[in-house]
């Protein structure tokens, strides 16, 4: 990593660290939030405040976390995201390689698409465009 | 009995921020002892104190509609204990609301002095969602929280604000 990206990701780290409680070390890139770091369901909203905190940016509601398709019939199936859902999904999540999911796009595995990697693109992304 | 620990707001600003006072004294039944042996109210009930006001805060700037449940504490830290005769001010600011979610900041003074900070986040639970199995009336705002919003706007105001004032 480049010192800007380090700068970055040591700010995520401690965003993580305080919203959920865990050690920075414990955040890695590759951690899923849910997963290995214990998020629940209203600690995503507690990650983009701290987030528009840390990088003094303002974070559209289901940008970085879009729950809107799970709260979309149109894009469920019983338990699994239908083909529109994943068009929808992808356009959501641009940085995020979806290509293990698209094999079985079951809801419960959705969580684990939101790693501290999605959060790092997600946020240089951002500051790349401002 | 109810369960409320704040006496009385001094300040409601809706959709903005809101202060209310508590004073401790020594006839209540959960005060804890030091080991010094002096009697102190728990930083748990301080946290109370401050969802309270925080909530009906929050639940006033969306007309009471929805049931605010506090779903986290984003940070809880006190540097000072409150004891019998001390006035406890909470002071909570809304950061963000929207339907999902209120999110608070706060500080609690004794006696002007500040001694701690409560960050929390309140859900808004719609009555009529009943995917959550809760009751389909709004249980939370009970008539003796709103007399504490009633009584303040009807007596003993020291700051009013109205919305999109200042």
């Amino acid at each position: 990593m480049d010192s800007d990206r380090d700068d970055v990701f040591s700010k995520i780290q401690n965003v993580l660290s305080d919203a959920l409680g865990v050690d920075t070390e414990e955040v890695v890139s590759d951690a899923t939030l849910q997963g290995d770091l214990g998020a629940e369901s209203i600690d995503f909203l507690d990650i983009v405040f701290r987030l528009e905190k840390a990088f003094s940016i303002k974070i559209p509601r289901g940008e970085l976390f879009p729950d809107d398709i799970l709260n979309n019939p149109e894009y469920l199936d019983g338990d699994r995201i239908t083909a529109s859902g994943l068009v929808k999904l992808k356009e959501a999540l641009p940085h995020t390689d979806l290509t293990e999911f698209e094999k079985s796009p079951d809801v419960s595995k959705m969580a684990d698409l939101f790693t501290v990697d999605t959060i790092l693109k997600y946020v240089e992304g951002r500051l790349a465009a401002a | 009995m109810s369960w409320i620990w704040i006496d009385h707001f001094v300040e409601f600003a809706s959709g903005r921020r809101a202060s209310a006072v508590k004073m401790v004294t020594a006839s209540e039944g959960y005060l804890q002892e030091l080991p010094s042996g002096d009697p102190v109210l728990p930083a748990v009930l301080m946290i109370e104190g401050m969802a309270q006001t925080a909530g009906i805060l929050v639940g006033e700037a969306r007309g009471f509609a929805e049931n605010v449940i506090l779903a986290k504490i984003r940070c809880a830290r006190f540097d000072d204990y409150a004891k019998p005769g001390d006035r406890l001010r909470y002071d909570a600011v809304i950061d963000s609301l929207d339907d999902r979610a209120g999110v608070t900041s706060g500080t609690v003074f004794k006696n002007e002095a500040p001694i701690g900070q409560v960050d929390l986040i309140f859900s808004h639970i719609n009555p009529a969602d009943r995917s959550l199995d809760l009751p389909d009336h709004n249980f939370v705002f009970t008539e003796s929280f709103m007399s504490l919003l009633a009584t303040f706007r009807n007596h003993g105001v020291e700051k009013v604000e109205q919305p999109g004032a200042g």
